[in-house]
């Protein structure tokens, strides 16, 4: 093996120009898979194509209409909506709203189809037009209409009557997903901008599944455009400050370009769309790359530092650093490839990128970084650097005190995991955004006034075509829709029962009494092809009755609530259907917000058997790599605590684990057991080939491996820290705790894994 | 002088017959609407095929009656026979040129005529990827013509017409037919929406000639761009000149037919 380092580094500096070359050739093949690399804006993203609830949902959504929408909501500053010049611009909007590119269908208070009986014709009408013309007794109308109909109170209208709302739904072609997108976000901006300038007296909010997704890319094009230079500028800074070395930082940056353009470039061939959850990649890369090179700079320097002329000063670095680099970039790798166990795609493609990533920063750093620093210039201060005693007495320090430590990192220990345990796999997916996002404000105001995205869909089957008109499918549809308006969480229902009482009524001369389901099928079979043959264009019946009118669907909307509450009111819909309806209405609720609860669900399960696998994987590799079951087990102990103490943290500070955050585990196992490797091969190398004692390998290690891992350690978490700045909590969260878990690593490592060594491997002598 | 009298004298006949796109529409459409006219009276059987965006299909079956009526729309009466609950439901139809059109329904189970708001004729015709306006009769005088180009369309030469609906409460902006050349009947439409992208395409086959002069087509088949919806609609048992008349297309005649 040592032999087999020194053929290397030899082998290195003497082709070291064909390795420059060869290195720009790979950069430009794969740099031009960048062209290929998209984005992809839809929330759809975050699921697989065979996940079983997105599948279901599209079959609903395909059955009736999709539920793609824009959602805009109106609040007059004083007063309420029912007032003529609100009533006017709701009136304009709705007709402005049907210019929306791939609008489908407008709803608002103003073309709500209202029903009602004149003589013995059944009119059927917007509830109101021309809103400059309505007399005091007209808008009275209006507002009696719009607090007591369950189709419009409480879902376009708000229970005081301050908000109201228009829903625009959106069928995209999907021909250019990017492009319908944004052109629906920017003339739906344009247009509230618009009306915003002529009645400013009015506020508006914009929400919908069309700005969900636009948020997403927005978050992510924020994260790409401003943490990306702000954490490369950073890493340049420090590694200037610490290294003092323009050369060295020349080096760096090429290190950081190749291996972020080669990772992404492949990416790009492979086909990745990018989210704002695989974005951060490039930034991980980034600190990544630079944790990987920072080893061999500073044993390069170390050496010029002892006037080893700069030729040796390169070979021995790249002798000494080979294989703790090789075995820090395998273990990196595979905590990163084990986010493949995810249930959600963007998160494959984080660790896939991240991995690739890693794997050419691997290579580059012991073949092109040295290369290229046998070209460049550098000059450092002969002489013994002052950090060297200083991590001597610091090991000094660390040996005489070491049951005091022990006895303190145990019971840190023991705290934390019992903190862990406070952790609960719950979140609120609006919480995703910060309140920075205008998007996450627009929604929490839809959610406290009328219901916003918070939306269950049932798509109720009735027995053969025309079912939906049997009397006792509508009795048990009804009744469905009653106990789902007597739950506490329950802001609105989109029901046909509800038309078809009103249908009913009207047909009774509108006597109140008469607001009951038809008696007989014939009748609501035939109710119902009057007044569809009644509904003007885009107002149909589609979006709620199927094609052969064996199903309908409903649609509840519910407060905002975490995926653990939205799931638990599915379970309780679930038993309610179970013992009130028959077996062959039975149905699974569906809904953008559903199906998120469902995937964190399962994710985080499965990102647990990943975690796993990477923790067995990864104290194999140490066992073997370090030729010693008992070093390599041991080494569990410094890999793990990081992790406990640092989900002991985020149990006492925050509580909520999101989605990101289940992938933490694995992603940080892999990083932190850099330092152990790095620690561990210098002390073992210390005590096989210069037989020194334990306490004398510790102090060896301390002052050969100290300040190295100190930097890595302080680049990592600034480029972690960096990501922390996210408006976007999936890559924040887990910015913030992996930053806590490299820092705890270090300091676990500098501490508790040499008291470790000298209670357990004890000379044997 | 003289010179340029001569080249007026030789424009002249050019000029007479030099159309503008505007008038040459309106010609094609007063020239089908002449060659159809005469029939008196028709009757038909319809076949209606829903399908949606997963592939489910949704049948429908329903009668047709049409009465020629000399200054005015036409009449219609249809009587839906499929699906059962529905069964004997009957819907008439009076078009006018210049008026909203006038639309009862007639319930069997409440056994009464009920009057449909005719503002709103641009809804699906039960469920369907039709509306009302495109299955009512197309009025000359409901719609402002522009001819567009020639064009084949399965090797028939046609005329392309664009068409704007001169009424209001329309679900369209405009649309675009290819007209036959030779039996002035259309081949294919297309529909654009209020925010004008082309919301479906209609295509009529096997267009057959009754009493030697009269085109109907076997089917119409409309698909749905937005939605990826689409209706087939199949025409069988043409009738012509049985003797209806206009006690056949009354309130009470609503009631009888079967």
């Amino acid at each position: 093996m040592d032999r087999l380092e020194g053929y290397f580094s030899q082998w290195v500096l003497k082709y070291r120009a064909w390795i420059i070359a060869t290195s720009l050739v790979v950069l430009l093949a794969a740099g031009n898979g960048l062209q290929y690399l998209g984005f992809d804006n839809d929330y759809r993203a975050f699921f697989t194509d065979d996940n079983p609830e997105l599948l279901a949902y599209d079959k609903v959504e395909n059955t009736y209409t999709k539920s793609d929408n824009v959602f805009i909501l109106i609040e007059p500053k004083t007063g309420d909506v029912f007032q003529p010049e609100v009533l006017k611009l709701l009136e304009e909007l709705t007709t402005a709203a049907w210019q929306i590119p791939h609008s489908r269908r407008v709803d608002s208070l103003q073309n709500f189809q209202n029903t009602y009986a004149e003589e013995d014709d059944l009119i059927v009408e917007s509830l109101y037009e021309e809103a400059s013309d309505l007399l005091a007794s007209d808008i009275e109308n209006v507002k009696q209409v719009g607090l007591s109909d369950p189709l419009l109170f409480e879902r376009l209208v708000s229970a005081d009557g301050r908000v109201t709302a228009l829903n625009i739904t959106i069928e995209y072609p999907k021909v250019d997903a990017d492009k319908e997108l944004k052109s629906v976000v920017s003339q739906t901006r344009a247009m509230v901008a618009n009306y915003q300038e002529a009645y400013p007296d009015v506020n508006f909010y914009v929400t919908g599944i069309a700005f969900l997704n636009n948020a997403f890319v927005e978050a992510g094009e924020n994260d790409l455009s401003l943490l990306v230079p702000v954490s490369l500028l950073l890493m340049l800074v420090i590694m200037f400050v610490l290294l003092r070395s323009i050369s060295a930082v020349i080096g760096i940056t090429l290190i950081i370009i190749f291996s972020d353009v080669i990772a992404l470039g492949l990416g790009g061939y492979a086909g990745v769309k990018l989210t704002p959850a695989s974005i951060s990649s490039a930034q991980m890369i980034m600190v990544l790359a630079v944790a990987n090179s920072v080893h061999l700079l500073v044993s390069f320097m170390y050496g010029l530092q002892h006037k080893v002329a700069k030729e040796e000063a390169l070979l021995e670095s790249i002798r000494i650093n080979l294989q703790p680099i090789f075995l820090t970039s395998a273990t990196t790798m595979i905590g990163f490839l084990c986010l493949n166990f995810s249930e959600s795609p963007p998160f494959h493609d984080l660790g896939n990128l991240v991995a690739v990533g890693v794997f050419v920063s691997f290579c580059l750093s012991l073949t092109f970084l040295p290369a290229m620093m046998s070209y460049l210039p550098v000059r450092v201060k002969v002489g013994e650097d002052v950090s060297v005693e200083r991590l001597a007495s610091f090991s000094k320090f660390v040996i005489r005190y070491q049951n005091i430590i022990l006895l303190l990192s145990a019971v840190a220990v023991f705290i934390s995991a019992y903190a862990a345990t406070l952790n609960k796999p719950e979140e609120q997916f609006l919480k995703y955004f910060d309140e920075s996002v205008e998007f996450r404000v627009d929604s929490d105001f839809a959610n406290q006034s009328v219901g916003g995205l918070f939306q269950l869909s049932f798509s109720l089957p009735a027995e053969g075509k025309g079912g939906i008109s049997d009397p006792q499918y509508l009795e048990h549809l009804d009744r469905f829709a009653q106990w789902l308006k007597a739950q506490p969480e329950v802001i609105n229902t989109y029901v046909l029962s509800d038309t078809l009482r009103r249908l009913n009524k009207n047909m009774h001369g509108d006597d109140p009494d008469w607001y009951t389901l038809p008696e007989s099928r014939e009748l609501a079979a035939q109710y119902l092809l009057l007044y569809e043959m009644s509904l003007p264009y885009g107002l149909d019946l589609n979006n709620q009755v199927n094609i052969d009118k064996s199903a309908t669907l409903l649609v509840v909307g519910v407060e905002e609530m975490s995926n653990v509450e939205l799931l638990d009111f599915e379970e309780r819909v679930q038993q309610w259907m179970q013992s009130h309806l028959p077996v062959s209405m039975q149905t699974k609720g569906s809904g953008a917000m559903l199906i998120f609860a469902h995937l964190t669900e399962k994710n985080i399960k499965s990102m647990l058997s990943g975690s796993v696998l990477a923790l067995v994987l990864i104290s194999m590799i140490l066992v073997f790599a370090l030729r010693s079951i008992k070093i390599g087990l041991l080494s569990l102990v410094p890999n793990l605590v990081p992790v406990i103490i640092g989900f002991g943290l985020w149990g006492l500070l925050y509580v909520e684990v999101n989605m990101a955050l289940a992938s933490v585990v694995s992603m940080t196992l892999g990083i932190v057991v850099d330092d152990t490797v790095h620690f561990l091969s210098k002390y073992l190398r210390a005590k096989r080939e210069k037989g020194y004692s334990t306490e004398e390998s510790i102090t060896y290690a301390f002052t050969h491996v100290g300040k190295a891992l100190t930097i890595s350690t302080l680049i990592l978490s600034a480029g972690f820290g960096v990501l922390m700045m996210s408006p976007f909590s999936l890559n924040s969260d887990m910015a913030t705790l992996t930053t806590w878990i490299i820092v705890i690593a270090l300091v676990v490592d500098l501490l508790l894994l040499p008291i470790l060594l000298l209670k357990l491997d004890k000379e044997k002598t | 002088m003289k010179k340029l009298v001569s080249l007026l004298v030789l424009l002249l006949p050019l000029m007479a017959t030099a159309q503008t796109p505007e008038e040459k529409g309106m010609e094609i459409a007063v020239e089908a609407d002449k060659r159809d006219a005469g029939f008196g009276d028709m009757s038909s059987a319809m076949i209606m095929t829903l399908k949606n965006a997963n592939g489910d299909v949704s049948i429908r079956k329903m009668r047709s009656k049409n009465l020629e009526v000399e200054g005015d729309g036409d009449k219609g009466l249809t009587i839906f026979d499929e699906p059962a609950d529905i069964k004997g439901t009957a819907f008439l139809s009076f078009t006018h040129i210049l008026d909203a059109d006038d639309q009862w329904l007639y319930l069997p189970a409440l056994k009464r005529v009920k009057r449909i708001s005719s503002k709103n004729k641009s809804g699906p015709f039960m469920g369907s990827e039709f509306a009302f306006e495109d299955l009512s009769s197309r009025e000359v005088a409901k719609y402002t013509y522009l001819y567009l180009r020639d064009e084949a369309i399965n090797g028939e030469d046609s005329f392309v017409v664009e068409s704007k609906p001169n009424y209001k409460y329309s679900g369209y902006t405009r649309t675009v037919a290819w007209v036959s050349k030779e039996t002035y009947q259309p081949l294919k439409l297309e529909y654009y929406d209020r925010k004008k992208s082309l919301l479906k395409t209609m295509t009529a086959t096997g267009y057959q000639q009754y009493l030697g002069k009269f085109w109907r087509p076997d089917s119409l088949n409309m698909v749905n761009h937005q939605t990826k919806k689409e209706t087939r609609l199949e025409f069988s048992n043409y009738q012509f000149q049985k003797g209806l008349s206009d006690r056949d297309f009354n309130k009470s005649s609503l009631k009888r037919a079967r």
